[in-house]
């Protein structure tokens, strides 16, 4: 077991945001968590990560090495400062080498040359790259990864996702991910959970729980939908 | 050279390298506006030091501290963005020292006497100076991740309240020790001024720091010299000075832009 999360509810500001969530899911799993806006799939995460406080359980199966790439690290955050992005990999802890750190960059299809670039300067798709090699520097056993292709075309998003794909393969992680991107569900992901109304309605294999219908339940209004 | 322009040299070159280190840390938080305010909470303790004949850090530290402890807690608990508290700060600091302050010897508080430093001073302000250049140097880089994103900090293993505590007590002890050269009213320029010339001038981190310092240690010891010859306050002419480079350094990156 990875995770296990028993009657999780979350109240923020005195609202109430999530209700009773409970599931669980395994080493080398991948769990994806649609929903429209506002379900509170990102308090989710937040609440997993032990950024905020809960009533419930969440249980880990041990005490994993996470990576988290959240929604709002853009690059706005860092335009203006004169920091590289070598500099950005040396925030790590433990100080990641430099080969090690040409080698991830590497893995992410990024050549050695972008090290001495400002990283407020790059491309979004190269941002988004590194932002994923910076994650997994220190080799996570568990990622948490919230929109990871916020901001980056079609192509770039399909291309992080293949390169999840590979790296998940090569390095057995366990992945938690929010996306609005549905393609990506069937061809990623192990387990999706759809967030709507405070609570989960549904939870499983994609293949079983996703439908047209279901999609509009949680989404509302008239979703198209391709089975694949 | 004299001993007393010796001792004013010393300790203006240990006060503008760390301001300079320390205001690098702080612009990347877009927090140099927090100086400020706190170094005006340092007038109603120089006001006292005055009054009662004592050292400036004396009277002038546990006001800033104060302020340090009182931002630091009000953050937390009020949730309000720390400009916002540090204009509270600076209200305080300000009305305290206006009730208090002793007008015909406030120019001392207000732009600083750097001439006049002691030996046991210099001492204090060395090793002052020397403690927060460590400190600053071990969270640098937890801050500016903390600056970048907090709870990318947090799941990092960065403790917020601790290195926000750490970074916040450094600048009170640098505004404490800033007052000696340019007085309260203008230490906030010493802290801003280098890091926004090293901003211009630097292509990564590590010279981004290195040019905050110089160019902090460097508008000292021309403003230093230029009190010799003009005979006015040294504190006023090491911003002003501070200022020009800051100017020089626009140009410079201008035509670096522009490939002149």
């Amino acid at each position: 077991m990875l995770l296990k999360v028993e009657n999780l509810s979350v109240d923020l500001d005195g609202e109430n945001i999530l209700k009773n969530i409970s599931f669980e899911i395994n080493e080398g799993e991948t769990l994806t968590i649609l929903g429209p806006n506002g379900a509170g799939k990102t308090v989710l995460l937040r609440t997993l990560l032990g950024l905020i406080p809960y009533k419930g359980k969440i249980i880990w199966g041990r005490k994993y090495r996470l990576g988290y790439l959240p929604q709002g690290l853009n690059q706005l955050l860092m335009k203006g400062l004169p920091l590289t992005v070598e500099d950005f990999f040396h925030f790590k802890e433990p100080l990641p080498l430099r080969n090690e750190i040409v080698k991830i960059l590497s893995l992410v299809g990024l050549k050695e040359n972008i090290l001495n670039k400002i990283i407020g300067n790059l491309s979004g798709g190269e941002f988004q790259r590194v932002l994923l090699a910076w994650v997994l520097i220190n080799n996570p056993e568990v990622l948490i990864l919230d929109e990871p292709t916020t901001g980056i075309d079609i192509g770039g998003g399909k291309t992080i996702y293949s390169l999840l794909k590979e790296i998940k393969k090569e390095k057995n992680l366990s992945i938690i991910l929010i996306t609005h991107d549905l393609d990506i569900v069937y061809d990623f992901t192990d387990k999706v959970m759809c967030l709507a109304h405070k609570t989960h309605t549904c939870f499983g294999p994609p293949h079983e729980v996703i439908s047209s219908s279901k999609l509009e339940e949680i989404y509302g209004g008239n979703i198209k939908f391709y089975e694949h | 050279m004299n001993s007393q322009l010796l001792l004013s040299l010393i300790s203006g070159i240990f006060i503008s390298g760390v301001a300079g280190y320390l205001g690098s840390l702080m612009l990347s938080r877009k927090m140099s506006v927090v100086a400020g305010p706190l170094a005006h909470l340092s007038l109603p303790g120089a006001a006292i030091a005055i009054i009662f004949g004592w050292s400036l850090l004396v009277g002038v530290f546990p006001f800033v501290l104060l302020g340090v402890i009182l931002i630091w807690f009000l953050e937390r608990k009020t949730k309000l963005p720390m400009e916002n508290l540090a204009a509270i700060i600076f209200a305080f600091g300000v009305g305290t020292a206006l009730l208090i302050l002793p007008i015909d010897k406030a120019e001392e508080a207000l732009v600083g006497n750097i001439n006049n430093i002691s030996l046991i001073e210099t001492i204090i302000v060395v090793l002052v100076s020397m403690i927060v250049f460590y400190i600053t140097k071990r969270i640098y880089s937890k801050v500016m991740m903390l600056n970048i994103h907090e709870e990318l900090a947090r799941v990092e293993g960065v403790n917020v309240n601790f290195y926000n505590f750490l970074y916040l007590f450094n600048i009170g002890l640098v505004v404490s020790i800033g007052v000696y050269l340019v007085g309260g009213l203008i230490t906030a320029a010493l802290i801003a001024i280098p890091s926004a010339i090293a901003k211009n001038l630097s292509r990564n981190l590590r010279s981004y720091q290195f040019w905050a310092v110089i160019s902090g240690i460097s508008s000292t010891i021309t403003g230093t010299y230029l009190n010799r010859f003009y005979h006015l306050p040294t504190g006023p002419l090491i911003i002003v000075t501070g200022a020009v480079f800051f100017i020089i350094s626009v140009v410079i990156k201008s035509i670096k832009k522009f490939n002149f």
